[in-house]
């Protein structure tokens, strides 16, 4: 019987595992060091904000892994000797594998701040780093200030899990304006006043210098570049980004750059290795995508095309329409398609903003062709499927902004936006675009 | 603010504390007149009892509730052990002509139902005297300190949006000793409310004067009941309202379960009762009004001239048309989390411990058999009584049509509705008896499973697994495992109180009634993929 081996249990791995499960009897070893069993990355806020317990980040019970033969090792793979095939683990025990498959993750980035490697400080990706959370920032006694580096998603969500606890927190970030290298200008703005509403003292433009020590090795202070101003702080989160975790790789042969070189087919340079998730690194990505995207849907949608590749039926990562979401404090965020911070050459944006500074879309089309390109969408929920198939149909924004009605996925009696949001796109282009009324025969003619 | 919840809580449990002690107060016994004028409208054949009962409640004794009852009790108990002497005496001799002569003198009922009866003619003291002024003192004082614990929340919650910080934090939302302490005082109550009343007669007494103005009479202890359920419901509403206030359907649901619960559960049959009528809730459906189609319901229906009548017709159209009916186009959330009482109280007090209903695959199992088991046990307890109604026999199938219905009073009624079903709320979850129990939530749910409108929608691949909706789904729905998947949710135990779509943090699922083509679409993973793929992955099944 051939032997996968995974090395890593997060989405991508178990994806990959229960995928191969389905199509196969091969034998199936996970290999972890963080866990017993998979859990829900994203849901690690939600265990210090005390919504959940761990457990209940399980997406299953921990009789399944036995019941499908999927069998768990806890270990920390060291080397790969891939002539051999053979993995060593820091405690010197070996496992031999047919196939192997790299789903590794990330880990979150170190520009090389001095006292980066001080107690109480750490960024959140791990369960490690949750308890780590837990231990130097239990509550506002322990923790007088937290500092956050680095304004991305993992940032705010920890901004928001430590003002839970009333936890004063100061946010450094280095651009302009929150998440604007993705987000537009409206909708970054929008974000900045919500973090500030939320009691954070959020310092854009700004950078760390360095991390300053106590007499026990723990940070005390962060300096600021800009203006040298010292901060006193018993917590420091580095949010700056995350970045493959691959350096137990580089004693192997695997072709690797900032992530695991992989082509279209997830497969490595060595026959019967491949990489997906966080960790791989695209040579050839499809449409617009970055050659590393290290997001939950797409390490699924990787684990379930290798699993038909190593079932024999080989198959390349072919992804759809972009899209994700995420969520700011209170405020709701989903994209479908591409909307860049800033319109390329061809294309112009709409923005509509809600009065109550809680909700806005901004729909990205092309000048010339009026070529719906996507939307973002703050405080408002919308159907996926019904925007997949806008795209894939290359529907027009008048088209789109016509049947808005369909795409709405707020719960009942909420209130609806499309006649403003419809009357301030044709006031802004003389256009005289109707919005028409939900029709259920036209959302199930898409959904699946 | 936080201070202002100290005192609210500091305020409330004083209220609390009043009203449980006031049990120990008063004092019981009844002069001669009095005695005479219950015992002739008892009309007891019993030769013995009279002077029995006299010897035990006419007295110049200062005597509390428990001590008196003790010596009621035991009156009836002396009265029938008699002629069960006798009745075993002549048995033996084989004199069945005076074997049957005594069963009449036999007095039935429960002990401590005969007590309160008397208890409740027979009470003196502060409570009685001054029950205004105690009304304040324990209802007021613990609506008040309620209100000031609930109402800072609209500041301390921060904006609005979903604030479950600390959930599993407290001791009172995460199983710890206040949970206990919680439990162990809910079911105290509902032990002495369903086997003890006369224990709690005091408590009528407070509320004598609301009963005797809404209808005519004096407060029973089942009229105190329905007036601290919808008390509760009252304040615990506040308190989703503000937890809530983001959330328009939330408002809108907690708003309809309320006002069925105060005005079709508790007013309408109260006025009808002041009306001569008999007092019936327009909304409780059979078999949860497990009772409707008992004899003495049906006698007093018969009894009651037209409106028996609709009442009667009534009861049978919402069993077999308008719920069914509902169901198709709304799910069984129209019923269960938008009028349902037991519901109501679910879904106010309950919330904060909605996530310990037990997700496993196991209770899942369990809920199944246990659920359909107590809707073939009132079904078939129903028949029997029918049978025996319209043929006058004792039995059907061999089953004693009062003994069925006592069991099922007993076990289901009593126990599993009211002792487990509330009183469990603070470790094993708000809606034990919905989930469990209740025997129409699962014929709702077979109707909601296969020919309903309903279902909860998954929006495409958007799922992060991260457990939110799983964790508070009440009914103990594994939401999560259908979302990551792409799968609409289409379960017969969902009751559609729309939590898990609050809950989620990405937009993924809205509770709605479309068409029912498409509505159960067993898909794997999901959008954003390839056709290709995806034709290929739902050609298997699940791992």
């Amino acid at each position: 019987m051939e032997h996968i081996v995974i090395i890593g249990n997060g989405i991508s791995g178990i994806t990959a595992a229960r995928h191969i499960r389905k199509l196969s009897d091969k034998k199936i070893t996970i290999v972890s060091s963080e866990t017993d069993y998979f859990f829900s990355r994203t849901a690690l806020m939600y265990v210090y904000m005390g919504h959940m317990k761990f457990e209940h980040t399980q997406p299953y019970e921990n009789w399944f892994w036995k019941k499908n033969r999927l069998e768990l090792k806890k270990g920390y793979v060291q080397q790969i000797d891939t002539e051999a095939k053979t993995l060593f683990f820091s405690n010197n025990n070996t496992l031999i594998y047919d196939k192997l498959i790299i789903a590794t993750g990330s880990k979150p980035n170190k520009f090389g701040w001095p006292g980066q490697d001080l107690e109480g400080v750490q960024g959140l990706y791990s369960k490690q780093d949750l308890e780590g959370v837990e231990k130097y920032a239990p509550n506002n006694t322990i923790c007088k200030r937290a500092v956050i580096v680095g304004g991305g998603l993992i940032g705010i969500e920890l901004a928001e899990m430590l003002s839970s606890r009333n936890i004063p927190v100061t946010f450094l970030v280095r651009e302009s304006s929150f998440w604007n290298g993705v987000l537009p200008e409206g909708e970054s703005n929008m974000l900045n006043r919500h973090i500030k509403n939320h009691h954070i003292d959020l310092r854009l433009g700004i950078n760390l210098k360095e991390i300053k020590s106590d007499k026990k090795g723990r940070a005390k202070s962060v300096i600021i570049a800009e203006t040298g101003e010292e901060i006193a702080c018993d917590f420091v989160g580095l949010t700056a980004g995350v970045s493959p975790n691959i350096d137990f790789l580089k004693s192997s042969n695997i072709a690797t750059n900032r992530g695991v070189l992989v082509n279209k087919y997830l497969e490595t340079n060595v026959k019967d290795v491949y990489a997906i998730g966080d960790c791989a690194e695209q040579q050839e990505p499809t449409n617009n995508r970055r050659p590393i995207e290290a997001v939950w849907y797409t390490g699924r949608m990787m684990g379930e095309t290798l699993a038909q590749t190593i079932c024999g039926n080989k198959m390349a990562y072919k992804p759809g329409h972009w899209f994700n979401s995420a969520k700011f404090f209170d405020i709701e965020y989903q994209t479908y398609g591409w909307v860049y911070a800033s319109p390329k050459e061809n294309e112009a944006h709409f923005h509509w903003i809600h009065n109550d500074d809680t909700k806005c879309i901004t729909m990205a089309y092309d000048k010339n062709t009026y070529r719906f390109l996507g939307i973002n969408t703050f405080g408002i929920r919308v159907r996926h499927a019904i925007f997949d198939k806008w795209l894939t149909e290359k529907c027009k924004v008048d088209y789109v902004l016509e049947h808005l009605a369909d795409a709405n996925f707020d719960p009942e009696f909420y209130n609806l936006y499309e006649k403003e949001i419809v009357s301030k796109f044709n006031s802004e282009n003389n256009t005289n675009i109707q919005p028409k009324k939900k029709s259920w025969k036209r959302i199930f003619q898409t959904s699946l | 603010m936080k201070t202002i919840k100290n005192i609210g809580l500091v305020i409330f449990l004083v209220g609390l504390a009043i009203f449980t002690f006031t049990i120990f107060t008063g004092s019981f016994s009844l002069n001669e007149s009095e005695f005479n004028a219950f015992i002739n409208a008892k009309d007891y054949k019993s030769e013995i009892i009279h002077d029995e009962l006299k010897k035990a409640v006419v007295t110049d004794e200062d005597l509390n509730i428990f001590e008196f009852s003790s010596r009621v009790r035991k009156a009836y108990k002396t009265s029938n052990d008699y002629y069960d002497g006798l009745i075993a005496k002549y048995d033996s001799e084989k004199n069945w002509d005076k074997k049957g002569e005594q069963f009449q003198y036999k007095i039935y009922g429960k002990p401590h139902t005969l007590s309160y009866e008397i208890a409740k003619k027979a009470g003196s003291g502060f409570v009685k005297d001054n029950a205004g002024m105690v009304w304040w003192l324990t209802f007021g004082l613990a609506i008040l300190g309620a209100l000031l614990f609930i109402l800072p929340n609209f500041i301390l919650l921060g904006s609005k949006g979903i604030k479950n910080d600390g959930i599993y934090h407290e001791s009172s939302t995460n199983r710890g000793w206040i949970a206990w302490l919680v439990l162990v005082y809910l079911v105290a109550f509902y032990l002495l409310l369903y086997f003890f009343p006369d224990y709690v007669v005091v408590w009528t007494y407070i509320l004598d004067p609301i009963s005797k103005f809404l209808n005519g009479g004096p407060a029973s202890q089942w009229f105190v009941y329905g007036f601290l359920y919808c008390t509760i419901m009252l304040v615990m509403a506040i308190r989703m309202y503000i937890k809530y206030r983001h959330n328009k359907y939330q408002i809108i649901r907690t708003t309809s379960v309320l006002f069925f619960q105060i005005v079709f559960a508790f007013l309408i049959p109260e006025i009808m009762t002041s009306l001569n009528m008999p007092g019936y809730d327009f909304k409780n459906a059979f078999p949860l009004d497990y009772d409707f189609f008992f004899e003495w319901n049906l006698e007093a229906l018969r009894n009651s001239g037209a409106i028996g009548l609709f009442i009667l017709v009534w009861g049978i159209v919402l069993t077999l048309i308008i719920v069914p009916v509902m169901v198709y186009f709304f799910g069984k959330r129209w019923y269960c989390s938008w009028v349902c009482g037991c519901g109501g109280l679910a879904e106010t007090l309950g919330d904060p411990y909605r996530q310990h209903s037990d997700k496993s695959l196991k209770a899942w199992k369990l809920e199944r058999w246990i659920i359909h088991a107590v809707l073939v046990f009132s079904l078939l307890m129903t028949v029997v009584t029918l049978y025996c109604y319209f043929s006058g026999t004792q039995s059907f199938l061999g089953i004693n049509s009062q003994w069925i219905k006592d069991t099922y009073s007993f076990l289901i009624g009593a126990w599993f509705a009211g002792v487990i079903g509330t009183g469990f709320y603070p470790i094993f979850g708000n809606r034990v008896w919905c989930r469990f129990g209740c025997p129409l939530a699962a014929y709702l749910g077979l109707v909601q499973r296969f020919k309903s409108r309903f279902r909860i929608t998954t929006n495409g691949g958007q799922c992060i697994s991260c457990g939110n909706c799983s964790t508070y789904c009440e009914q103990g729905i594994d939401v999560r495992a259908y979302a990551q998947k792409g799968e609409n949710i289409i379960r017969s135990s969902c009751v559609g109180c729309g939590i898990c779509s609050a809950v989620c943090p990405r937009g993924v699922l809205k509770l709605e009634n479309g068409p029912e083509k498409g509505r159960i679409n067993p898909t794997e993973i999901l959008l954003g993929n390839d056709l290709d793929l995806m034709t290929l992955v739902n050609r298997k099944n699940e791992a």
